[in-house]
């Protein structure tokens, strides 16, 4: 791709590896998440639900802020973990993490959707066929909610594609470590002359979001189908 | 292998304390809907937790609260039919089927899935979707599925109610090849008379929360204390053997002595034939009538009148060996001056007994 510059390669490839790293670290833990809050039931219940939505009603910048607060290297969890060879700050590990973080909410959304959406009384019927609750979950439950995951880590690596302001506030604008798609066009446009470069980030952009939303729409409707019993 | 169930559970404000007992063959529990049927054999089942119970079939304890056993659904091997057919969707019919058979632990006889696949005439099923199927062709992949994963024990939930009459037709015969077959007990839940009439080795009605009647199916049907769980329901179920079809097209049939005829039945000579007789299509006479056209004039004794507070009266009536249920009019039990010890006629008309009515009994007893 030629009429990429090294500089605006360097951004898209970088915003590739945040994406991916946000979307597959934090499924676990929206799966998790998702699954607690369709099916359990426990305290603090409301709490977790507000928590996991935050992201998307605050303002990105606050929410960068309160993650610069939080796992910059002299913040309560950043300072421990920076000690331990992990860091956030100033790193595209940071940019992963704001990404997986403004991405959560969407995330779960689709997923508890597709949990919700699952009879229980298939896992009963299989349990009194002599499945265990493990084997359920992996015979049962997660093939029916497949759809939803797979729309929901879609999802969620679009958005940390388009990640901008937590990304910025927490790990600021840095060339090659940690200036994503968006913090490049960003970047671009405060420098005369640099608006081609910029056009061109932006038709990045919005091929891989229309790429993301079409592989999305495949995907889960050819797991539907599969799921759907036809 | 017998069943035997004791509990006591309060829900939604209602309470529940019955005990049964359910030996080979279909053990119907009976009753109204809201009778707490279901919650019955949910227990049995271990998806719901009785508040005090001891489930127990012969010496394996599945559930007794006194000693804090309570086996989760997975270690009870039983074979749950449920009202809707609850395949999986994302499976083939051959992977739903097999699903609990590799699941059956070590040591337990399996059934031969080609066996049961045969039987149950889904083998050109196999590599369909559930989604795919009619609702009678679920209903036999799941009885297959529960089968297959060698239960010691078959519930049954409404298993014919999601479906339209023909469907019904199409699966009851299996339940009753079932019922025939196996040597495990199966709990049938249903509150169609019709499906009691043709399908229960045993009868447990129940109303209220409590065992109002249980038995065998003969003796409980038609029993007048079982007809408030509706007045249709009433009825007597008689074991007959087929003696000959006459050429004008009325079977004779033999009820361990009593004479019946009836529209033809389908059967061969010899056939052990099964016939539900509403309570409602029986009329009394005092005296033998003459010139009428009913073809069945059974000369009986009364057992017992139960007047309801309405104008209704059910006569329970014996007639050799059989039980037989009469519903008249409290004003005729006057006229007719009827008491217990009586001898009176009881006439039906042959056409009164329908097809559905008639069921054959596939092996001998």
């Amino acid at each position: 791709m030629d009429w990429l510059g090294p500089e605006e390669w360097q951004a898209v490839a970088l915003s590739l590896r945040v994406s991916l790293w946000a979307t597959l670290a934090s499924l676990p833990f929206g799966l998790l998440c998702a699954f607690a809050l369709a099916r359990w039931s426990f305290p603090g219940k409301q709490l977790l639900n507000g928590l996991v939505h935050l992201p998307l009603i605050l303002p990105p910048v606050v929410t960068g802020y309160l993650l610069l607060l939080t796992f910059g290297t002299r913040g309560p969890l950043g300072g421990p973990l920076d000690a331990i060879g992990i860091t956030f700050a100033f790193r595209w590990t940071g940019a992963a993490l704001a990404a997986a973080i403004m991405a959560f909410p969407l995330m779960v959304r689709a997923i508890r959707l597709s949990v919700e959406a699952v009879d229980p009384k298939l896992e009963e019927a299989a349990a009194t066929l002599g499945a265990t609750r493990i084997r359920i979950f992996a015979t049962v439950t997660l093939p029916l909610i497949l759809p939803g995951i797979v729309a929901g880590a879609v999802l969620a690596f679009a958005k940390a594609m388009g990640e901008f302001g937590a990304t910025i506030t927490f790990v600021s604008n840095i060339p090659g470590q940690t200036q994503t798609i968006p913090s490049a066009i960003y970047a671009f446009l405060q420098v005369p002359g640099k608006e081609d470069a910029a056009l061109k980030l932006v038709t990045v952009s919005v091929a891989v979001a229309m790429l993301a939303l079409l592989l999305s729409e495949y995907v889960s409707r050819t797991v539907a189908r599969r799921v759907g019993g036809r | 292998m017998t069943l035997s169930v004791r509990m006591r559970h309060r829900f939604a404000e209602r309470r529940l304390d019955v005990a049964f007992e359910a030996p080979p063959g279909i053990t119907v529990l009976f009753g109204r809907s809201g009778a707490g049927k279901t919650t019955i054999v949910n227990a049995v089942a271990g998806l719901l937790k009785p508040d005090e119970a001891r489930i127990a079939i012969d010496g394996r304890v599945l559930c007794d609260t006194a000693s804090g056993t309570n086996l989760p659904p997975q270690r009870r091997r039983l074979g749950y039919i449920f009202q809707e057919p609850r395949l999986f969707p994302h499976m083939t019919v051959r992977r739903n089927l097999m699903y609990g058979h590799r699941l059956a632990p070590a040591g337990v006889t399996r059934p031969d899935p080609d066996r049961i696949i045969g039987l149950l005439g889904i083998s050109a099923l196999l590599d369909r979707r559930p989604g795919t199927l009619s609702g009678g062709e679920r209903q036999r992949v799941a009885i297959g599925r529960a089968l297959l994963s060698a239960p010691g024990l078959i519930l049954a939930d409404e298993p014919l109610s999601s479906l339209d009459e023909a469907r019904k037709a199409e699966v009851m015969p299996y339940f009753e090849w079932l019922r025939d077959e196996l040597s495990i007990p199966m709990l049938y839940v249903t509150h169609s008379a019709s499906e009691v009439a043709r399908l229960a080795t045993t009868v447990v009605a129940i109303d209220n929360g409590k065992v109002l009647r249980q038995g065998p199916a003969g003796e409980v049907l038609s029993d007048p204390a079982v007809t408030p769980l509706g007045a249709r329901a009433a009825g007597a179920v008689l074991e007959t053997r087929v003696v000959r079809t006459h050429p004008d097209g009325i079977s004779e049939l033999d009820a361990s002595g009593l004479r019946l005829f009836l529209p033809d039945v389908g059967q061969p000579d010899g056939a052990r034939v099964r016939v539900q007789i509403a309570a409602h299509d029986v009329m009394l006479s005092r005296s033998r009538p003459t010139d009428i056209s009913a073809l069945n004039i059974l000369p009986c004794t009364i057992t017992g009148i139960r007047l309801g507070g309405g104008p209704g009266a059910l006569v329970q009536l014996r007639a050799g060996e059989n039980m037989l249920l009469a519903r008249i009019t409290r004003r005729s039990v006057e006229a007719l001056g009827l008491t217990t010890g009586d001898s009176v006629f009881a006439l039906l008309k042959a056409v009164s007994i329908s097809k559905a009515n008639v069921a054959d009994v596939l092996t001998d007893l």
